[in-house]
């Protein structure tokens, strides 16, 4: 960024993505765009996204045409005010790709995942992204997910805060054995990875199950929690749409865990071939079966949620805020959650159970400007 | 996850089964010192490699070198996996196994049926197959369509280096014998491939690509080269649906007949010389059970019947590739 001009690039959607390419452009050059609008429609490898303005502006130059395939990091479009000259742009523009560097592939350099074994000797995987020093977040998954559920918020989050992404036992990397599997048993491993780990307090950020982890640990052990973002999360309702856990479960053919991915999602379009491809896969490993089974029974005995904490609200200690998708299938989308001044509650429509993947910039802006709030 | 090698990703799945369950060993030519090594120190692992290391890992009693003699070492795997061991046995190249068939298709394939279901025999016999290394007409063949028209035996061909873990790991596990091909161009060939142990099941296609206008079946090495084809036409709007049946004993008839259904055309890309091969298995199989969806003559990609050539150009123009695949697509599609 110089003199207010706005460099756009390809993002960095998961450690595995090296190129993508913009399958549409959403936006016209010249107009104005604010923060969190949805700009173009990126492709890759795993997914199609929508790719969301990081800032407000107005779109003076698209540089990429669409359908081309480039690196991470390549200059997509510029950004800047009606004061800035064409020819500013035009020098920015040669400036920026006179000095662009394709980022070396994850074998050689980056970030990495790492391990750390838990007191129980079960080992747990996580990805470490931004600068220690200031907040420190953890992001927990949600249900048969891993920590590349955080591919359109880790990266853009940790150029601000340290942010550690987790995989949950019986889940990604991390030891299959889930122990009593509910969201007590689920907590305890995100508390003990916290001891592992050596984070004294962390933001807890948590999605689905992830986020009834998260509101437990808040709950439970305030001390360890700075704040909590909760992602449509489980643990505020009886309710759970059990043909989403059992097809999730059960599915072996892609066409059957299509139909059960496409619960998660306003827009079902974004159920990627690889994206089924990647969970079949993973079922497919030794002892996953037994432990999706295992928190299905725990946590979703009979086809209700066994830990039911709205009512708790009220008694946390540490700020907590809840982002809920309007058009979530999943878990029930409640109504009249501000029940303490120190609960916030955003509704966006537009997402399903996934709001952090439906709707990543805004998600990411209400988590950054939380955790800093929070952090005072 | 990391990226590895059909090669290791064979390795693992071995070292994995070795390390869980002590019955699994495993037995063949040079798979261990071989070649008249002195000792465990520059094991080769196999002429290609393939089982290099697991001799120091799991010693002399579970890691076998046999003599030259395919009709011993295989009968004598199958002897083992009828009295309570799993072996792997590696026949080196599939071309081989004119000296030991009476072992697989008369013995390890009827001990169940002939012992009214109370014997199982465990056994997997891994072997080389294929053409494209310059090895010439005994050492090149395609052999599967052999041992998958014989009851009693499963027969995989893994695709990729994802498949070929996944695939073993479930033919070990696997109560009845299995022959499992390994193609000996491809052991290089790298793509992700889990740490853990994982298995894909016997009998369930994989579909590689989905498209609406062709339905391209295809086998171990051709998968690849049906995917390059069917990407390239999809940037001219004919889209493929890309099948690879994994095995082809038991095969997955309901995905190849759905698929077929729904585009109403098939070419289908084999390996194997073209007379009863897989490509007429599933010609046959579709002619039969969806010919009223066929808007179009079934194509069957393959290469020419004769021995595999030794001659460079001759073997490159033998082996069918994309370009062959492609046509036959226009052809069908048109």
């Amino acid at each position: 960024m110089s003199d207010g001009i706005h460099a756009i690039v390809m993002p960095k959607w998961g450690l595995a993505m090296t190129e993508g390419m913009v399958a549409e452009w959403t936006i016209e050059p010249g107009a104005a765009f604010s923060r969190g609008d949805e700009i173009a429609d990126i492709e890759t490898a795993k997914i199609t996204n929508a790719l969301e303005a990081s800032t407000s502006g107005i779109m003076r130059r698209l540089v990429v045409e669409p359908d081309e395939m480039v690196p991470v990091g390549t200059l997509l479009a510029v950004a800047a005010d009606e004061t800035v000259s064409d020819d500013a742009i035009d020098a920015f523009v040669s400036d920026f790709q006179a000095n662009f560097v394709v980022e070396e592939t994850e074998e050689d350099s980056g970030p990495a995942f790492e391990h750390v074994t838990l007191s129980d000797g079960r080992n747990i995987r996580f990805l470490r992204q931004g600068a220690g020093g200031g907040p420190t977040l953890v992001m927990v998954h949600g249900f048969g997910g891993d920590l590349n559920s955080w591919m359109f918020n880790q990266p853009v989050l940790s150029e601000q805060f340290e942010v550690i992404a987790l995989d949950l036992p019986g889940h990604g990397g991390s030891s299959k054995d889930v122990g009593g599997g509910d969201v007590a048993a689920m907590s305890q491993a995100v508390l003990d990875f916290l001891d592992a780990a050596d984070i004294a307090s962390a933001h807890i950020v948590g999605h689905s199950l992830g986020g009834a982890c998260a509101l437990h640990l808040a709950l439970t052990k305030p001390e360890r929690v700075a704040s909590a973002t909760l992602i449509c999360p489980a643990g505020l309702a009886p309710e759970i749409n059990m043909t989403f856990i059992n097809g999730f479960i059960e599915a072996r053919r892609p066409r059957q865990l299509r139909a059960a991915l496409e619960l998660l999602f306003h827009e079902p379009g974004l159920v990627s071939r690889e994206m089924i491809d990647d969970v079949l896969k993973f079922k497919r490993i030794d002892g996953v079966p037994e432990a999706l089974k295992a928190i299905a029974e725990a946590a979703f005995a009979g086809g209700r949620q066994s830990h039911v904490m709205v009512e708790k609200l009220s008694e946390l200690e540490v700020p907590i805020q809840i982002i809920l998708g309007a058009s979530d299938q999943i878990v029930p989308v409640l109504e009249a959650l501000e029940t303490r001044a120190g609960v916030t509650v955003h509704r966006l429509e537009g997402s399903g159970h996934t709001a952090h993947m439906e709707a990543p910039g805004k998600v990411n802006a209400l988590i950054a400007d939380f955790v800093v709030a929070a952090s005072g | 996850m990391a990226k590895k090698s059909v090669r290791q990703a064979i390795n693992e799945a071995l070292a994995s089964e070795m390390r869980r369950d002590p019955r699994v060993v495993i037995m063949g030519e040079d798979i261990a010192g071989g070649m008249g090594a002195p000792g465990e120190d520059d094991a080769w692992g196999g002429p290609l490699g393939v089982t290099k290391g697991l001799l120091g890992e799991f010693g002399r009693d579970r890691v076998l070198d046999t003599p030259i003699t395919e009709s011993a070492f295989i009968g004598a795997a199958a002897g083992a996996a009828a009295t309570g061991l799993r072996p792997v046995a590696e026949l080196m190249f599939v071309d081989f196994m004119g000296v030991c068939f009476d072992q697989i298709y008369n013995q390890a394939a009827k001990f169940r049926y002939m012992f009214g279901g109370k014997a199982v025999t465990p056994l997997v016999v891994r072997t080389m197959y294929g053409a494209g290394l310059r090895a010439a007409s005994q050492h090149s063949q395609c052999l599967y369509p052999m041992f998958t028209h014989i009851p009693g035996l499963k027969v995989v061909i893994p695709s990729s280096a994802y498949e070929a873990k996944g695939l073993l790991i479930q033919a070990i596990r696997d109560d009845d014998p299995v022959v499992f091909f390994e193609h000996k161009a491809m052991y290089d060939e790298e793509e992700e491939v889990p740490d853990e142990a994982y298995t894909i099941p016997f009998g369930e296609a994989n579909i590689t690509r989905e498209g609406d206008d062709v339905t391209v079946v295809a086998f171990g090495r051709m998968v690849q080269f049906a995917n390059q084809a069917a990407d390239k036409l999809a940037k001219e709007g004919i889209t493929c649906t890309v099948i690879d049946p994994r095995t082809t004993s038991p095969l997955d008839e309901d995905t190849i007949l759905e698929e077929v259904a729904a585009t109403g055309r098939l070419v289908v890309v084999d390996e194997a010389s073209p007379r009863c091969n897989m490509a007429t298995d599933i010609s046959a199989l579709v002619a039969q059970r969806a010919f009223s969806a066929l808007k179009a003559p079934v194509r069957m990609v393959t290469p020419p019947h004769t021995p595999v050539p030794f001659a460079a150009d001759l073997e490159d123009l033998y082996i069918p590739g994309p370009a062959q695949i492609e046509q036959a697509i226009r052809e069908v599609a048109a």
